[in-house]
């Protein structure tokens, strides 16, 4: 059904190449997500398979057939944009039709899947409202039953949470991972953040500047990132990553530890250290240790209740099976 | 203290706001008083203000023996015509440029803005003589096309500035949706813009209205507007100041009320959207 | 947005409205310009000779050429100063706090909407006609002599009716300008100790420059081509008192059927409109990226 495949694809604006040539393989029913810094290509890659964008040249295939040259209608996606992008002059009713109306699908049937929609979505009561009598999260589900109505292939979002405020936002993302669940349709979601990614996706692609970094499920990504950018930028806190001559002890250019994967002593350890800030989140403390390895303070993370200040000494251990090494290119050493 | 003070400030500069309101309106409200007196009234010395003898008779008069309907009718069709044809060519026209911007597209815009300010008498004669040979003199159509294309331009600067605030996304979303390029332009740019679209549709017939180079030199009696009939006044029927104030009310009341409920778009619309 | 679909689209929904100016703008302009190498005259059309550029030291040795470029540049400048200088004298009366501003803003941008005809017609006979007009009823109620305006000032008659229809145009804009202004900005100036009068010429004016700058430019191409108003009050006259370049080219034209000397002139107030159309053009465009 939804099953997408990207082969060579690559795209320039003029001499400015945003993507150089790629090649990804989607499978039918996959959540998968695209993230990376902003400018690193993820949205362009999204409008390119969406079909709002040409590609320079590559081939893009849905479902089997090549979809390269196909104006964006008739590629059988559908896509929630950022700023919802619903139509102001419509009724939710009317702008969940909308897509259903252009197909030429008769009265009836249209009406039966918008009330569907709206149920499904918990719209019902909102219905003959206009998109803009409604609340962030209310016109985020009816740019989702727009797009659900369709039945479409796959599902395209390009950041669709970045405008709720951080409560809502964890709510929406259940929600679509609920419905993800539910309809088992391919999903392709576009985010800078990686909380999102990790929390969503059956696979994530991690971009920057263009090139793919790594692809891969949330728990190989995090355990197992090929390089150092996708080991920084997988995470959080970050990974402290050391170069110098703590990595030669590795045979490594650089070597990488995860906050959670240190452990602390105020009496005796392999790295001695001085606390700087720490940040306490009730269940965890993180805290910034000063030492002699690194310019930098790492990141620590400890009890929610470990007894430290400003300026005590701790003792730090890094857990042997959880170093990670890099080669001087910054890819992993496996 | 303190409120008394702006208090009085308050009710000093209404009347002077006032004073100078009504010195600038002067002449219009003269116009209107007159054109309600008899001949013999409208040049009493001293002038009359408010307690005279009301008489609609000078409006009867311009209605019976010139033929005002007949002018009325074509200022109507010029500017209506010429709008109508103006937004049939800038929809789409400011539709590409707002939303499938080129490197060129400003050229074109400001392109297009230095062809509005090509003198008339500069392609005065050429025009008349094809105007002429084409039988076009004195002829509405010719005219409508002459006032739509001198317009042409403000049209397309104001829908290009008001399209330009409608997110791209939305139209994309209807792309995708399914929409072909003719049902994104009307089921879902041109519902959004409305208040643009209106906004420059008065415009153009206030400009169109009030368009006073063409109108007179090309037309003789069949496609004259009102600002021709008008002109007609000037000598000697000029002293004959209460028809000549009954005709001219009835030439500008209609614009001046669509001109004061478009007061706020004509900064927009006049300045190609360089004061807002 | 810019798929080779859309983009072609995009090219084929402008091209109506591009082709149609080039035409409006190109062949007329190249016509006149041909004409204007002609000795063509409307009394004569059979006989059309190639002349070169007599025509153009015909019409500029003309004497009533110098005098119609002096009175046009006059005009324009004489009606700008009213128009400014009180559009900006206005536009700060009218932003003040008082009662029925909104019927007081309506009053005010009227005129503007008053067809170009009416205004002179009405201004010609019922104000300033010296027996029964108001002014010279007024004048001569406080026991002045009345002025025939027509023909004793006949230019600043018509810069006095002009600038009447433009005031409204400079006020809206200057208005719109100087509600744009932040009264935060006022206030600080206020706390660091400015007065009234400073604070409007060191905030409030240099604020209203840019609106000014249009202001100017957009009315210069508008009076460049004043027309009907000449045409319905004093034709001209007396003489040449109250012609201008526009005024000028009609009358060689239509009145005389001098087409080669009219083209000639019509071509000298393109090239006197483009000088300023560059400037407003350029001005416009820096503005078109913010």
């Amino acid at each position: 059904m939804g099953a997408i495949r990207l082969e060579k694809v690559r795209k320039a604006f003029g001499e400015a190449v945003i993507i150089p040539e790629l090649d990804l393989d989607i499978k039918d029913g996959e959540f998968v997500v695209f993230v990376g810094p902003s400018g690193c290509g993820k949205s362009t890659l999204l409008r390119l398979i969406a079909g709002l964008e040409d590609v320079t040249s590559g081939d893009i295939t849905i479902d089997g057939t090549n979809a390269t040259e196909l104006p964006p209608a008739k590629r059988r996606l559908a896509m929630v944009f950022q700023s919802y992008a619903l139509y102001p002059h419509m009724s939710v009713r009317k702008n969940i039709a909308f897509p259903l109306k252009m197909a030429g699908m008769d009265k009836a049937e249209i009406d039966k899947r918008v009330s569907n929609a709206a149920k499904i979505l918990n719209l019902d009561n909102y219905i003959d409202r206009r998109p803009g009598q409604l609340s962030g999260g209310q016109r985020q589900r009816v740019a989702i039953g727009r797009a659900i109505v369709r039945e479409p292939a796959a599902f395209l979002f390009d950041e669709p949470l970045s405008n709720l405020d951080a409560a809502l936002r964890v709510g929406m993302r259940l929600e679509i991972s609920e419905l993800h669940q539910r309809l088992k349709t391919t999903m392709i979601y576009v985010t800078h953040d990686q909380v999102e990614a990790m929390t969503m996706a059956d696979k994530i692609v991690v971009l920057h500047a263009g090139h793919i970094e790594q692809v891969g499920s949330p728990l190989e990504l995090y355990s197992r990132p090929r390089n150092t950018f996708v080991a920084g930028f997988i995470g959080s806190p970050k990974m402290n990553l050391l170069t110098g001559a703590e990595a030669k002890k590795h045979d490594a250019a650089t070597i990488g530890v995860r906050p959670e994967h240190i452990a602390l002593s105020t009496s005796e350890g392999m790295w001695k250290g001085t606390v700087k800030v720490s940040e306490h989140l009730g269940s965890d403390t993180f805290l910034h240790v000063e030492t002699a390895l690194h310019p930098e303070p790492l990141t620590v993370r400890a009890d929610g209740e470990f007894p430290v200040h400003y300026g005590d000494t701790v003792y730090l251990t890094p857990q042997a099976d959880k170093i990670h090494r890099f080669d001087d290119k910054g890819l992993a050493i496996r | 203290m303190a409120r008394r003070v702006t208090q009085r400030r308050k009710i000093g500069m209404t009347v002077l706001a006032w004073a100078v309101g009504l010195l600038i309106f002067f002449p219009i409200l003269w116009t209107f008083l007159t054109s309600f007196k008899s001949e013999l009234t409208a040049i009493s010395i001293p002038p009359q203000f408010l307690f005279f003898d009301w008489t609609t008779e000078n409006y009867a008069t311009i209605y019976e023996q010139s033929n005002y309907f007949h002018y009325m009718m074509n200022s109507i069709y010029l500017s209506l015509g010429s709008t109508a044809l103006g937004l049939l060519f800038a929809i789409p026209a400011a539709w590409a440029m707002a939303f499938s911007p080129t490197p060129r597209t400003k050229d074109i815009l400001l392109w297009m803005l230095s062809t509005k300010m090509l003198p008339a008498v500069g392609v005065l004669i050429p025009i008349y003589l094809l105007f002429v040979n084409f039988g076009l003199l004195d002829s509405r159509l010719g005219l409508i096309v002459v006032l739509f294309l001198i317009n042409l331009p403000i049209i397309v600067w104001m829908l290009y500035t008001y399209f330009k605030e409608i997110p791209g996304e939305i139209l994309e979303a209807g792309r995708m949706d399914g929409a072909t390029l003719r049902q994104e332009i009307t089921q879902i740019l041109a519902p959004m813009a409305v208040p643009g679209i209106a906004s420059t549709v008065l415009l153009n017939i206030i400009l169109a209205w009030n368009e006073a180079f063409w109108t007179l030199n090309l037309t003789t009696s069949n496609a004259a507007p009102l600002t021709a009939f008008i002109a007609s006044f000037s000598s000697p029927q000029g002293n004959f100041y209460a028809k000549l104030s009954a005709a001219s009310m009835l030439a500008i009341a209609p614009i001046l009320i669509l001109g004061w409920f478009s007061q706020k778009q004509l900064v927009r619309g006049l300045t190609f959207g360089a004061v807002k | 947005m810019a798929t080779t679909h859309t983009k072609s689209a995009a090219r084929a929904m402008m091209a109506p409205s591009v082709i149609a100016l080039l035409i409006w703008m190109a062949v007329p302009l190249a016509m006149t310009l041909y004409y204007s190498t002609l000795g063509y005259s409307l009394y004569n059309p059979i006989s059309t000779p190639f002349v070169g550029f007599d025509n153009y030291s015909y019409f500029l040795s003309d004497p009533t050429f110098s005098a119609a470029l002096v009175n046009t540049l006059i005009l324009v400048v004489g009606v700008l100063c009213i128009t400014v200088g009180g559009g900006i004298l206005v536009a700060l009366l009218l932003d003040q706090d008082f009662y029925g501003v909104n019927v007081v803003r309506l009053l005010v941008i009227a005129p503007f909407f008053v067809m170009p005809t009416v205004a002179a017609l009405v201004w010609k006979n019922m104000m300033m006609n010296p027996v029964y007009g108001v002014i010279g009823q007024f004048l001569s109620s406080i026991g002045l002599q009345p002025i025939d305006w027509m023909t004793e000032v006949p230019l600043l008659s018509i810069i006095i009716i002009v600038a009447w229809q433009w005031l409204p145009f400079a006020t809206l804009i200057l208005l719109t300008a100087l509600q744009s202004l932040s009264s935060d900005q006022k206030e600080a100036a206020e706390m660091d100790g400015a007065g009234a009068l400073s604070i409007f010429w060191y905030i409030t004016l240099p604020h209203m420059s840019r609106a000014i700058t249009v202001v100017i430019l957009i009315q210069t191409i508008f009076l460049l081509s004043i027309f009907a108003e000449i045409l319905v009050t004093t034709n001209g006259g007396p003489g040449s008192q109250s012609t201008n370049l526009t005024y000028l080219v009609y009358q060689q034209a239509i009145s005389f059927g001098d087409v080669g000397a009219a083209s000639a002139g019509g071509i000298v107030a393109v090239i006197l409109a483009n000088i300023v159309a560059i400037f407003l053009v350029r001005l416009i465009g820096k503005n078109l990226d913010a």
